[in-house]
């Protein structure tokens, strides 16, 4: 599917999406309760059928969190990009993706070590690179380390 | 007798040095390099170096470890070893114990090794080398009996378990030649069952580097660890021996049956030189599977013996006896 | 961290340690192991031993810079690490490089790749307790390493590229030595078959073993020689060409049956095709500006960029956010290895230890770049 019906079939899903085209992908913005019947439908349809979860990753926005799955379909080769809005920067939270793609795992995993976001109903959270008791999530902007060098 | 014995134990040291020499020199023709070629000359003494330096180098027991049998193994390994080189027949008329039951107490004081590789292994309190030591009890055990019957069937043959007979039997041909084809599958499988007995690669899962990082003998250093190389040279070196003496006629010079001329000749030939030409020839064999060879995986290894080896040298006895029942050899 | 804390343990279970210091887990990667007896129950990954927070440092740097961190993630497959990154920006600045560059990436990306992948023959054989091969396989990449080093400076990080093109022209050697090294290792192949592939004990030890289904494949986010062992097809140089390789006639290597052997078969196949792309380029590499004129200070407009290359372990992503300043506002890197390590739990179910440093071996993971 081209990007334009890609946009036509996903506001017929769910209308309080909001779209970004300025790059090469179509950017989907959503609230983040709305991202499981969200995924669900995009992974499960069988027009859509994003069946490859390619990049999983968070953005930090000072005033809001921004979880971003990049997705492909390697059936129709059309990729998305979803975004889901996380706003509540002190407690952050949002459903895992684990039970749709696999791949999730690991990679939220690495989101929560790094960016402290609590993802529900996943297997085993846990920090991956920095230890247990680590004070901080380093890839926050608010983030201070006094034994980091400015370049 | 204890001057034989120093000597003995001598000639034992000198031998290792030697073969870990060759052993180097071995895998670097294999491996398109050069090998130890700085220490010494062309690095013969290369091996003299590394034994000084595990001389001086702590002999570290662990913590958690049983203290006594962790520092006893490597003594039953090492002593199970030598006491297999007494019954060898090094040249004519050159044979430290001619026990007359020579196959039997071979076979048997060759599988006691296992009890020293186990004691290592569950002594250190290593995961790993527990894993080693178990691995090691199930594969010597299983081609101990390959190894047995690859035996038996050469004693059948000669009608003796004394070496010094076993060899004189072969005074007008090697078994080897005189046998027939189920001499030469006694030998295949002799080698490949002793490979495996003495852990060296493609067998070598009780160490097996890439996945128990040393097996039994990670946690020995020093000294202690060197006594775990010794006894595999010596076992290199005894397995061999013993395959060269039973098959390959031992000290006896190469002699066809009925052509007195040429066996004359070849008697010209010091029997010694004889016996040592056939060792390392055997020895190269040895290595070059292990330069070569990927390692088995345990279950494979197990299939090996029970499923082909075992049956195979099963039918090959049956073959054997009707043979000499029947007296088709030469 | 340690034994006896985790979930991974139940009553009963004999837990393992494999690494972070292991001889088959190429570096600092820590498996912890649950077993019965010999046999896999369930592996943990527990990363972090070599994390340097590339990420967390691309935030500082500006974009000529934060191209050579990305040399310290996949060091086998540096250049095209590198080339990752500088499409990024220069899909941004919308500058194209010249076509010389275009060719010479290409050249230096398939070098690598075959370097790699030679790399990965030499270890896989010492992984399974061959230790011969490896000297075989290095004799060659050394050679290509050497060429390398004539044109970039250095053989294993070579932070060539930059942004619009290369950083210099290539040697006036170049092309000469690469077609000896290409006529040595066309020379030497069966040198290659004759001590692994043909054995039956290696063969053995590879079939059947760490099978991975299509859709698993999928769903764990696979890529590279390990999604295409399983059926997946996803060559990004196929499917997102990038930098001219939609002009050069290579294959996608697939496999349908999913085992190691299968992976073992596909980085082959991939040696002989990087082997094909780079002689259909060497002879005709075009005249011109290695180097398209960019500013000094790079800004990229503000916005989402996504970048996908093919390393020699699988797909590449580098995404990187920008708020329209001189550094990047995030930056993230999709590292092949790290999804591909992902599934090796589903793989290793139920086999052997020794058939989980085959597995490994076959995945080829490079832990820096799992890290980052």
């Amino acid at each position: 599917m081209t990007n334009e019906e890609l946009k036509y079939s996903i506001t017929e899903l769910l209308p309080v999406a909001t779209y970004d085209e300025s790059g090469e992908f179509l950017n989907i913005i959503i609230p983040s309760d709305e991202l499981i019947p969200l995924m669900k439908e995009l992974r499960s349809k069988k027009e859509f059928d994003f069946d490859y979860l390619f990049c999983l990753t968070c953005i930090d926005w000072k005033d809001h969190l921004m979880m971003v799955y990049h997705l492909l379909s390697k059936v129709h080769k059309h990729c998305i990009v979803v975004k889901a809005k996380i706003t509540d920067i002190q407690n952050p939270k949002i459903e895992s993706v684990n039970c749709i793609w696999k791949t999730a795992e690991l990679n939220e995993d690495e989101v929560y070590d790094l960016f402290g976001i609590r993802f529900l109903n996943h297997p085993n959270l846990r920090r991956l690179f920095l230890e247990e008791d680590w004070k901080g999530f380093p890839l926050r902007k608010n983030y201070v380390d006094e034994n980091m060098i400015k370049l | 007798m204890v001057i034989t014995g120093v000597c003995l134990l001598a000639f034992l040291v000198v031998l290792c040095f030697f073969l870990g020499y060759m052993e180097r020199k071995v895998a670097a023709f294999m491996e398109i390099r050069l090998g130890p070629n700085r220490v010494g000359p062309k690095g013969s003494m290369q091996i003299v170096a590394d034994t000084v330096k595990l001389l001086f180098k702590e002999g570290l027991t662990p913590d958690g470890a049983d203290k006594f049998l962790f520092n006893l193994a490597p003594f039953i390994v090492v002593i199970t070893s030598m006491l297999v080189v007494a019954p060898i027949a090094y040249a004519r008329d050159f044979q430290l114990w001619d026990i007359n039951i020579g196959v039997l107490y071979v076979s048997s004081i060759s599988s006691m090794a296992v009890i020293g590789i186990l004691m290592a292994g569950w002594s250190s309190s290593n995961k790993y080398s527990l894993i080693g030591a178990m691995r090691s009890g199930a594969q010597i055990v299983s081609y101990e009996l390959s190894i047995g019957l690859s035996l038996i069937s050469i004693v059948i043959l000669s009608g003796s378990l004394q070496l010094s007979e076993i060899i004189e039997s072969q005074a007008n041909g090697w078994w080897i030649f005189k046998g027939h084809i189920p001499v030469i599958i006694s030998f295949v499988i002799f080698i490949i069952a002793s490979t495996a007995e003495i852990n060296r690669a493609p067998f070598d899962l009780t160490e097996a580097e890439q996945e128990l990082t040393g097996g039994f003998h990670t946690e020995y250093a020093g000294m202690k660890f060197a006594m775990f190389l010794l006894s595999e040279y010596i076992n290199l070196f005894v397995v061999s021996a013993i395959a060269a003496t039973i098959f390959l006629g031992g000290w006896m010079p190469f002699h066809i049956g009925g052509l007195d001329a040429f066996n004359h000749i070849m008697d010209y030939i010091p029997s010694s030189i004889w016996f040592f030409g056939k060792t390392f020839l055997i020895i190269f064999i040895i290595m070059w599977f292990r330069w070569t060879f990927p390692r088995l995986r345990i279950d494979q290894l197990l299939n090996l013996e029970w499923k082909y080896l075992l049956p195979i040298s099963m039918v090959n006895i049956l073959l054997v006896t009707a043979m000499a029942i029947m007296g088709w050899h030469f | 961290m340690l034994l006896g804390q985790d979930h991974i343990t139940e009553e009963g279970e004999f837990v393992i340690n494999m690494g972070p210091q292991h001889p088959a887990t190429h570096g600092v990667l820590h498996l912890k192991i649950g077993l019965d007896g010999e046999t896999i129950k369930k592996i943990e990954p527990h990363l972090g031993y070599i994390h340097r927070s590339i990420e967390k440092m691309c935030e500082q740097l500006s974009y000529r810079q934060f191209i050579f961190t990305t040399s310290r993630m996949d060091y086998l497959s540096a250049h095209i690490n590198n080339q990752a990154c500088v499409l990024a920006v220069e899909k941004a600045l919308q500058v194209e490089a010249t076509p010389r560059a275009k060719a010479i990436r290409v050249l230096m990306a398939e070098l690598t790749r075959l370097a790699s992948h030679q790399l990965w023959w030499a270890c896989m054989g010492l992984d399974l307790g061959a230790v011969t091969p490896f000297f075989y396989a290095f004799r060659e990449r050394e050679a290509i390493n050497t060429i390398i080093e004539e044109t970039c400076g250095t053989r294993l990080t070579q932070n060539y590229m930059v942004p619009g093109g290369v950083m210099m022209d290539i040697h006036p050697n170049f092309q000469k030595r690469v077609k000896e090294v290409l006529k040595q290792i066309k020379e030497k192949a069966h040198e290659y078959d004759e001590l692994l592939t043909g054995n039956v004990i290696f063969q053995q030890r590879l079939k059947g073993v760490g099978y991975l289904s299509k859709e698993d494949a999928v769903s764990y986010g696979c890529s590279g020689p390990t999604a295409r062992a399983s059926g997946v097809s996803c060559d990004v140089r196929k499917l997102f060409p990038y930098d001219g390789y939609e002009q050069l006639k290579f294959d996608e290597i697939l496999n349908t049956e999913g085992d190691s052997w299968a992976r073992y078969l596909v980085r082959l196949g991939e040696m002989k095709q990087s082997i094909s792309i780079i002689e259909q380029l060497i002879d005709n590499i075009p005249e011109g500006d290695f180097q398209a004129k960019t500013k000094n200070v790079i800004k990229l407009p503000k916005g989402d960029f996504y970048q996908r290359v093919e390393t020699a372990r699988g797909e590449l992503g580098v995404y990187i956010v920008s708020d329209g300043g001189a550094t990047p506002y995030r930056c993230k890197f999709r590292s092949p290895n790290f999804s591909n390590l992902s599934a090796i739990p589903k793989m290793a179910e139920g086999a052997k230890i020794g058939d989980l440093v085959a597995i490994m071996a076959t995945v080829d993971l490079v832990i820096p770049d799992i890290d980052r």
